[in-house]
C-alpha cells in the first residue's frame, strides 16, 4: 500500500517556489532595491509595492528578494564548508577508527555541546565581524561537527556490513569503496541532515546579521534588514513582518522538506 | 477450560489473513503445543488470547472462551482483569520484554501490584517465593537487580515467575527457549513440566521447535499460513503425521535426536 | 547454573560508593573541558590581541617603548603563566580591565551575569512547563498527526528574534504592556521588569519547546513500541499505568540529555533576545564587546557561558546515571 508522502510533495513545490523567486531576485527585482523615493515615505503594502516600503521610501518587496537572496547563498556556502569538511571527516575516522577517531570524536563531543551562535560568535571575534566572507567561514567551521557525526556514524555502522567486506575482499580499493558502495547508502541520513544543517545556516546567519556581526550593509541580508525594521516598529511594522515572514517560509520550507525525506526513508507516512 | 472458535485475524493493509479460521481448545492442566514456521499466525493466535492485538490495526472475528467468559471482543476493563491473574504470558526474549530500568523484583510481583492490594512487604515475600520456585538461585539478591545484570536464562526464569505469581489459568509462552542456550532451554523445560506437574496449569507453548514441543507437551497443534493443518496427540502426531507439512517439519529434525524418541 | 550464580557476587554496600564515584569521574571531565576551553578561548584571543601594546600606542611607535609597554602590562610573560593568573582571576575576581569601558572587567559583568542568569532560568521553566505535559498529550494521540508535525515544523522555523519583534508589536507597541527598549530597572520597578523579562523568555522558549514536543513525542513513541510495554499490558496494566511505571522512566534520560541541551541553546538565544529586547545582559555585551573588539570582556563572557554549557551537560549526565543503572560505569554486573 503505497500513500503519498504529502510532507515531501509540499516541502519540494514549497522550496522549488521559494528557490525560483530568490534567483528570479538576482536578476530582476520589480524596482531597484536601493532606490530612495521609489514609493512614499512608511508606505504601507499596496498593489504597487507588496510589502510597503521604509523610511526611504525603498521598495521593501524587491529589498527582502535581495536579501532573501544574500541570506540563501551565504546559507549554501556555510553549508557546502561544513558538509564537504564533515563528510570527509567523518567518511575517514569512521571507515578506519583508531585512536585519531576516538581523539577527533572525543573533541567533536565537546565542540557540539556548545550552540552553533556562540562558536561562530568566538571565530568571527577572532577573524573580523562584519565580512560577508568571514560569516562564512565561520559558520561552516562551526557546523563541520555535527556533519562529521553523522556521516561518522553512518560509515561506521556501514563498515561491518558484509557487502562491504565482500567488496574489500575482491580488492576494491578503499576510495572505491568510500565512493561507491558506502556513500549512496548514507543518502537516507545526510540528505535530512543537510535540510537541517541549511535552517541552522540560514537562522545563525540572519541572527548574526542582526546582532550586527553578521553581513553588514551594503551586502543587505534578511537579519540586518530585520535589525533594521525593528528601529521602525511603530512608523512601518510591515517590514518586520514582510522581512520575518520570509525567514520564516525559508526555514520552514526545507524543514518541510527534511520531514518529508526522513519520513520516505523509514517509510512512515 | 480455554476454547478457541473460528478465530479470524487481518491486519490492515494486508492482503492475508494473519488467521484463519483457527479453532483450538486446551483442558484444565494440559500443555498444547502450537507448532509452525515463523508467520505461520501462532504467535497472533496466542495475542489474541492475551488480549494483546493492536485492536485498531486489524480486523478480528470469532470467539476465545476461558471458562466460559469470552475474551475476544471484551473491553479493555474486563480484559485486564484477565490479564495477568488468570492468564499469564512469557515472551521470547526476556532481555527486550522486560522493563529495562526496572528491578527485578517488582517486576516480578507487578501482577500482584495491579490486581491485589497486597502491602508491599507482603509482595516482597510472594515475589522472593516465586522466583525460588522457579529455582532462581539467591532470590533475595536477585529481587534487587537489574535485567542487564542478569544472564538469559535467569531472566526467563524471572519472566516465568512473574507470570505465574498470581497462580493463573492459563500461561502463554511464546518461544520461551528460542534465544537461550540449548542447555538452559533444557532447565527451562524441565521447569515447565514441573509447574505444570505441581500446580495444575495449563499452558499453550508456541514453538518452531517440534522437537522441544515433544518433550514436554501432551498435545501438539500445527499450523501453515494461517490455518490449522494437524492436531492430535503429540506422539501419535509425531510417529503417524496426516498433513505433508507436519512431515516435513519432522523430517528437518536432526535424526539422532529423532530415534531417541518417545520422551 | 553455576556460572549463572557467579554472576551474582554482589556486595549491596558498594551501590553508593560507585554512584560517588561515577559522580565524580563524571565532575573531573567536566572540569577539565572547561579547562581546556577557556585555555583554548584564552590562547585564541591572546593570539589576536598579542599587540594590545601595538593598538595602544600606534604603529610609529618605538620597538623600546613597546617593549616597556608589554613588560607594564605583562604581556611578556609565558602564556602558560598569563592563563593561570587569568583563571585565578575568576576567584578573586581580577579579570583586567576592560579596553572600551576602562573598569575592571569583573565590576562590568556581575549584575549583567545575574539578568542573563534570571532571563534563561525562566525559559527554562517557561519550557519545561509548557513542553512537557503538550509532548506527553501529543505522544497519545494519532489524529491529525501530519497538521501537528507541520505545525510543529512552522513553530521551529521562527527565529526567536523575529518572535521577539512580533511580541513587543503586539503586546508593547499595541496593548502597551511594556514598553519595547526600555527595561525597567529591577529594584524601582520589580513587576514591570518581570513583565519584560517574561516576555524575552517567552520569545526565546517557543522554537525550543517546539522542538522539545517533537523530542518527547518521538522518544515516547518509540519507547511505546518496545517490548517491555506489551509485557506491562499482559499483566493487565492499563494505559496510565504502563506510561507511569514503565514509560515515562525509560524516555526520561533523552529528555534528560535533551533539556541539558536546550539549556545551553537557551544561552545563546539569549544573546539574540537580549539584543532585540535591549536588555542589559551578558549577551548584548558580548556583542558590544566583540564589535568593539574589547578582548578582556569577550574572552571571561565566553567562558561563563562555556561553563554554564559544561554545567548542564554534567548535570544531565549525573541525572541519568542515576535513573538508567546500566550507564553506570563498572556498575557490579
Amino acid at each position: 500500500m503505497k500513500r503519498r508522502n504529502g510532507f515531501l510533495t509540499a516541502g519540494l513545490v514549497l522550496t522549488c517556489a521559494l528557490a525560483a523567486l530568490i534567483l528570479l531576485g538576482f536578476f530582476w527585482t520589480p524596482y531597484d532595491p536601493n532606490a530612495m523615493a521609489a514609493g512614499p515615505k512608511f508606505g504601507g503594502p499596496s498593489p504597487a509595492h507588496w510589502m510597503g516600503t521604509d523610511n526611504f521610501g525603498r521598495d521593501i518587496f524587491s529589498r527582502v528578494l535581495k536579501g532573501a537572496g544574500a541570506t540563501a547563498s551565504i546559507a549554501l556556502a556555510t553549508l557546502a564548508i561544513g558538509a564537504v569538511c564533515g563528510c570527509l571527516a567523518g567518511a575517514l575516522t569512521g571507515c578506519f577508527g583508531g585512536p585519531v577517531d576516538e581523539l577527533l570524536m572525543r573533541l567533536n563531543d565537546a565542540l557540539t555541546a556548545f550552540p552553533n551562535i556562540l562558536l561562530a560568535l568566538v571565530v568571527i571575534s577572532l577573524l573580523e565581524p562584519g565580512k560577508k566572507i568571514n560569516v562564512i567561514l565561520a559558520l561552516g567551521l562551526v557546523f563541520i561537527p555535527s556533519f562529521a557525526r553523522v556521516t561518522r556514524t553512518a560509515f561506521a555502522s556501514l563498515r561491518d556490513v558484509n557487502y562491504i567486506k565482500s567488496a574489500r575482499l575482491m580488492g576494491a580499493s578503499n576510495p572505491r569503496i568510500l565512493a561507491i558502495h558506502m556513500l549512496p547508502n548514507t543518502a537516507p541520513v545526510l540528505l535530512p541532515a543537510l535540510t537541517i544543517g541549511f535552517n541552522n545556516a540560514v537562522l545563525a546567519e540572519a541572527s548574526m546579521s542582526f546582532l550586527g556581526i553578521g553581513v553588514t550593509p551594503p551586502d543587505a541580508s534578511l537579519g540586518y534588514m530585520l535589525s533594521e525594521a525593528q528601529g521602525m516598529l511603530f512608523a512601518a511594522p510591515w517590514y518586520a513582518a514582510g522581512t520575518g515572514l520570509v525567514i520564516v517560509l525559508m526555514v520552514f520550507s526545507v524543514g518541510l522538506l527534511g520531514e518529508g525525506l526522513r519520513r520516505q526513508d523509514k517509510g512512515v507516512l | 477450560m480455554l476454547e478457541i472458535r473460528d478465530l479470524h485475524v487481518k491486519f490492515l493493509g494486508r492482503d492475508r489473513e494473519a488467521v484463519a479460521g483457527v479453532s483450538l481448545s486446551i483442558r484444565a492442566g494440559e500443555i498444547l503445543g502450537l507448532v509452525g514456521e515463523s508467520g505461520s499466525g501462532k504467535t497472533v493466535t496466542a495475542m489474541s488470547v492475551a488480549g494483546l492485538l493492536p485492536r485498531k490495526q486489524c480486523d478480528y472475528s470469532g470467539e476465545i472462551l476461558l471458562d466460559g467468559k469470552e475474551l475476544l471482543h471484551a473491553d479493555r476493563a474486563e480484559l485486564r482483569n484477565i490479564q495477568g491473574r488468570e492468564i499469564g504470558v512469557v515472551f521470547q526474549e526476556p532481555q527486550s520484554a522486560l522493563d529495562p530500568l526496572m528491578k527485578i523484583g517488582p517486576q516480578v510481583e507487578e501482577v500482584l501490584r495491579v490486581h491485589t492490594k497486597l502491602g508491599r512487604e507482603e509482595r516482597r515475600r510472594q515475589a522472593v517465593e516465586a522466583m525460588a520456585a522457579v529455582e532462581l538461585p539467591e532470590a533475595e539478591a536477585v529481587y534487587e537487580k537489574y535485567p542487564h545484570q542478569l544472564s538469559g536464562g535467569m531472566l526467563q526464569r524471572a519472566m516465568i515467575a512473574a507470570a505465574v505469581i498470581a497462580k493463573p489459568k492459563l500461561l502463554l509462552l511464546d518461544e520461551p527457549t528460542t534465544a537461550l542456550d540449548v542447555t538452559i532451554q533444557a532447565q527451562i523445560l524441565e521447569l515447565l513440566k514441573r509447574l505444570n506437574r505441581e500446580s495444575g496449569v495449563s499452558m499453550l507453548f508456541i514453538s518452531h521447535d517440534l522437537n522441544v514441543v515433544r518433550k514436554l507437551c501432551g498435545r501438539v497443534a500445527v499450523m501453515q499460513r494461517g490455518l490449522l493443518v494437524e492436531e492430535g496427540e503429540a506422539q501419535e502426531v509425531f510417529h503417524h503425521p496426516h498433513h505433508p507439512y507436519t512431515r516435513r517439519l519432522i523430517a528437518a529434525i536432526p535424526t539422532r535426536t529423532r530415534k531417541e524418541g518417545g520422551a | 547454573m553455576k556460572s549463572e550464580i557467579f554472576t551474582l557476587c554482589s556486595p549491596r554496600l558498594s551501590e553508593g560508593y560507585l554512584l560517588m564515584k561515577y559522580a565524580l569521574k563524571r565532575a573531573a571531565a567536566g572540569l577539565a573541558t572547561i579547562l581546556i576551553v577557556s585555555f583554548l578561548t584564552f590562547a585564541a584571543f591572546s593570539l589576536i590581541s598579542g599587540d594590545t601594546a601595538t593598538a595602544m600606542l600606534g604603529t610609529s611607535a618605538t620597538p623600546e617603548r613597546l617593549a616597556a609597554l608589554r613588560a607594564e602590562l605583562g604581556l611578556d610573560r609565558p602564556l602558560l603563566v598569563r592563563y593561570g593568573e587569568w583563571l585565578l582571576g575568576f576567584f578573586t575576581g581580577n579579570l583586567g580591565v576592560s579596553t572600551s569601558y576602562k573598569q575592571p572587567v569583573w565590576e562590568i559583568l556581575g549584575a549583567k551575569f545575574r539578568l542573563t542568569l534570571c532571563l534563561s532560568l525562566l525559559s527554562f521553566v517557561l519550557i519545561t512547563a509548557v513542553s512537557i505535559p503538550l509532548g506527553l498529550w501529543s505522544a497519545g494521540r494519532r489524529r491529525f498527526e501530519g497538521a501537528r508535525t507541520a505545525l510543529n515544523q512552522l513553530g521551529m522555523a521562527v527565529p526567536s528574534f523575529f518572535t521577539g519583534i512580533l511580541l513587543s508589536w503586539v503586546f508593547g507597541v499595541g496593548l502597551k504592556w511594556f514598553m519595547p527598549g526600555q527595561f525597567p530597572d529591577g529594584k524601582e520597578d520589580f513587576a514591570g521588569a518581570a513583565v519584560y523579562l517574561f516576555f524575552a523568555a517567552a520569545a526565546l522558549s517557543i522554537p525550543r519547546i517546539a522542538m522539545t514536543v517533537r523530542m518527547l513525542r518521538s522518544t515516547v513513541q518509540e519507547e511505546l513500541g518496545k517490548d517491555y510495554v506489551r509485557t506491562a499490558i499482559s499483566r493487565g496494566n492499563d494505559r496510565g499505568q504502563v506510561l507511569r511505571r514503565h514509560v515515562l522512566k525509560n524516555a526520561l534520560p533523552p529528555v534528560v540529555t535533551f533539556l541539558a541541551q536546550t539549556m545551553a541553546e537557551i544561552v545563546a538565544g539569549s544573546i539574540v533576545v537580549e539584543q532585540v529586547f535591549v536588555i542589559p545582559g551578558l549577551g548584548r555585551m558580548l556583542v558590544t564587546s566583540i564589535a568593539g573588539r574589547d578582548y578582556p570582556v569577550v574572552q571571561a563572557i565566553v567562558v561563563i557561558l562555556a561553563f554554564w554549557v559544561v554545567l548542564a551537560g554534567t548535570a544531565a549526565d549525573l541525572i541519568n546515571q542515576r535513573i538508567d543503572p546500566r550507564l553506570r560505569i563498572g556498575g557490579a554486573a
